[in-house]
C-alpha cells in the first residue's frame, strides 16, 4: 500500500521532471528538473529497502552532479538568450519516429513475462550498509579496486590536461 | 495516561506523526533560544550587555523579532523567477528539519512495555542520510541567489555552490574514521562490523577509562573532529567563512532580495543547520546523551540524556558563537586553499594513518 503511494507520487515526480529537463527554455530549470527525476529514483530505492544506494544516489547525482551543472550553468552565465534555431531539419519527425519505436518496444516488453513484482517475503533482500560492505570487500574486492584505480587515471587525466598544454599555448592563453 | 501513551507509540504512524510534530516545536523553541544565545555571547565579549528588555534577560527578544517578520511587507522584486524565488526558502527549511529527525537526544524511554526512542527515525544509513541532505541544503542558496534576478545575490549563490562542495568532500573523509573505529570499538578489540547507525554509535560509546575518563570517541579520533568541525562552520556558512553572506563585499549574499517571512526561513534555516552539525559532533564525538544519572528516581531520570545531551551541544554552540565573535572573514581565495589543500589532505592523511594503526591493532604486524 505505501510502496504503491510512493510509487505514484515519486513516478509522477521523475516524469515530470525528465519532462521539464527537456523542455524548459532556461537551462537552471533544465537542471532543477533531472534533480527531481534524481531524487525521486532515490525514493524508489529506499521503497525496496535500498537504503545505501539511495543515500549514495542523492549524495552523489542530486547532490555533487547536479551542484556541479548549476555551478557551471551561472558561471557561464544564464542570461545570454538561447539560439533554439536547428541544425538537423528532420529531427523533429525523425524524434516522433523514435518515440513511436520506444513505445511500441514499451508496450511489446509489456506482454513479456518479467520476474519482476513483489518478491517472495522467504528470500529477504538484504540492503543494509553491512551487507553492501560483506559483498564489495571480501567477494567483488578485485574488480572494486580496479574500478578506483580507473577513476582515479580518469582524474589525474583531466589534471594532467589542464596542467600541461604546450608552452606555447599557455603563453597565449595568460 | 500511561496506556494512552503507549497506544500512540505502539502504532508506527501515530508515533511518527508525534515524533515529528515534537521535533518541529523543539527546533523552533530552541532557535529562539539560540540566536538570544548568541547576540547575548557576542555582546558579552564585545564589552556590550546585547538585548535585555524583553522578558526576562531579554530572552523573548527573537520572539519579537519573529513576529515583526512575519507581519512585514513582503517585497518582491520585479527581476524575479517568482517560481523559484517561492521555493528557495521553503527548499532551506527541509535538509534542515530532516537531518534533525535522525539525531538521538535522549536514551530510548520504555513507556509501559512500549520502546520509545528519541529520535525520528533510526537509519541503518545515518551518517550518509545526513551527508546526503546537507548536500541538498545548497540548492535552496544557489536557488534563492539566481531567482533574486540581480547581482550580489548571483555571486552569493555562485560562492555558495563552491564552498559547499569543497567542505562537504572534507566532511566526508572526517567521518570515514568514526565508523572504522566503530568497527574496532564492537566486541571489544576484535574484528566486527562497523555501524553508521547513530543511535548505534551512541551506545559504542559508553563506558570509561579508569572510571572518570568518558569511552568518548573524541579522544581517539581528535583529528577526525577537528577537520568536522572546521567543515561543519563551512558548511553552515557561519563565520569566518560565511562569504556566501559577506555583508562588506557582496550586501547581504543570497538574501538580498528577500524581505520578511521568506528571509525569516532562510534565517530559521541557518541557526537549525547550526544546531544541527553541533548535535552531530556530540552525537559522533562526544557520547551524545551518556552521561551520568546521578541515581535520580526513574519517572525524572529519563530527562538527564536529554540534559546532557543538549548541555553538550550547547557547549559546542558557544564555540561557534566565539568563532564569529573573534575571527575576521576570510578571503575566498584563502577559503579555496583551506579546504582542498589542506583540510582534504590532512583527512586523507589521518585516515591512512588510523587505518594502518588500527590494521596493527587488530591483525598484528604483518610479519609477526
Amino acid at each position: 500500500m505505501v510502496e504503491t503511494v510512493l510509487f505514484v507520487i515519486f513516478g509522477l515526480a521523475a516524469l515530470f521532471g525528465a519532462i521539464t529537463m527537456v523542455w524548459a527554455r532556461n537551462p537552471v530549470y533544465s537542471a532543477m528538473g533531472l534533480m527531481l527525476t534524481m531524487f525521486s529514483i532515490a525514493v524508489f530505492y529506499v521503497s525496496n529497502s535500498a537504503h545505501f544506494v539511495a543515500a549514495v544516489q542523492v549524495i552523489i547525482y542530486a547532490g555533487a552532479v547536479m551542484t556541479l551543472f548549476l555551478f557551471v550553468i551561472m558561471l557561464i552565465g544564464v542570461d545570454k538568450a538561447e539560439d533554439r534555431s536547428e541544425n538537423l531539419p528532420i529531427q523533429r519527425p525523425l524524434a516522433l519516429a523514435l518515440i513511436a519505436l520506444f513505445g511500441s518496444a514499451v508496450v511489446v516488453a509489456g506482454r513479456l513475462a518479467w520476474t519482476t513484482g513483489v518478491h517472495n517475503p522467504l528470500d529477504p533482500v538484504n540492503g543494509s550498509v553491512e551487507a553492501i560492505g560483506n559483498e564489495l570487500f571480501r567477494k567483488w574486492v578485485l574488480p572494486f579496486e580496479v574500478t578506483a584505480l580507473l577513476l582515479i587515471v580518469a582524474a589525474a587525466g583531466a589534471i594532467a590536461l589542464a596542467f600541461f598544454r604546450d608552452g606555447d599555448d599557455a603563453e597565449v592563453d595568460a | 495516561m500511561t496506556g494512552l501513551l503507549e497506544s500512540i507509540f505502539e502504532s508506527v504512524f501515530w508515533s511518527a506523526v508525534v515524533k515529528t510534530v515534537v521535533a518541529f516545536a523543539l527546533l523552533m523553541v530552541n532557535t529562539l533560544l539560540l540566536v538570544w544565545f548568541e547576540r547575548r555571547v557576542v555582546a558579552f565579549m564585545q564589552n556590550r550587555l546585547g538585548p535585555n528588555r524583553a522578558g526576562p534577560l531579554g530572552i523573548l527578544q527573537t520572539l519579537a523579532d519573529g513576529v515583526k517578520l512575519f507581519f512585514k511587507e513582503q517585497i518582491t522584486p520585479r527581476k524575479v523567477e517568482l517560481g523559484m524565488y517561492l521555493a528557495a526558502p521553503i527548499a532551506a527549511m527541509i535538509p534542515a528539519f530532516l537531518i534533525f529527525m535522525v539525531i538521538p537526544i535522549g536514551a530510548p524511554v520504555t513507556i509501559g512495555d512500549t520502546v520509545v526512542t528519541l529520535q525520528g527515525t533510526d537509519l541503518n544509513v545515518g551518517l550518509l542520510f545526513i551527508l546526503a541532505m546537507s548536500s541538498l541544503a545548497v540548492y535552496s542558496i544557489v536557488l534563492a541567489g539566481w531567482a533574486s534576478g540581480s547581482k550580489y545575490p548571483l555571486l552569493g549563490g555562485v560562492r555558495a555552490t563552491a564552498q559547499m562542495i569543497s567542505y562537504e568532500a572534507a566532511m566526508g573523509l572526517a567521518l570515514v574514521p568514526v565508523v572504522l573505529f566503530a568497527s574496532i570499538q564492537i566486541a571489544d578489540g576484535s574484528f566486527g562490523v562497523g555501524t553508521m547507525s547513530l543511535s548505534r554509535l551512541v551506545e559504542l560509546q559508553q563506558g570509561s577509562f579508569r572510571g572518570f575518563i568518558p569511552g568518548w570517541f573524541v579522544f581517539w579520533l581528535l583529528p577526525s573532529f577537528i577537520i568536522f568541525a572546521i567543515a561543519a562552520v563551512a558548511e553552515t556558512n557561519r563565520a569566518p567563512f560565511d562569504l556566501v553572506e559577506a555583508e562588506a563585499e557582496i550586501v547581504g549574499g543570497y538574501h538580498t532580495e528577500y524581505s520578511g517571512i521568506r528571509f525569516a526561513l532562510f534565517f530559521l534555516a541557518e541557526y537549525i543547520n547550526m544546531f544541527n552539525v553541533s548535535a552531530i559532533a556530540v552525537t559522533v564525538f562526544f557520547g551524545g546523551w551518556l552521561g551520568p544519572d546521578f541515581g535520580l528516581p526513574s519517572w525524572i531520570a529519563w530527562v538527564m540524556p536529554i540534559m546532557w545531551f543538549l548541555l553538550k551541544t550547547y557547549a559546542l554552540l558557544f564555540m561557534f558563537v566565539w568563532l564569529r565573535a573573534t575571527l575576521p572573514r576570510m578571503r575566498y581565495d584563502q577559503l579555496m586553499t583551506l579546504g582542498w589543500k589542506r583540510l582534504i589532505p590532512a583527512g586523507l592523511v589521518w585516515l591512512i594513518v588510523f587505518t594502518i594503526v588500527q590494521a596493527f591493532r587488530s591483525f598484528g604486524a604483518p610479519w609477526s
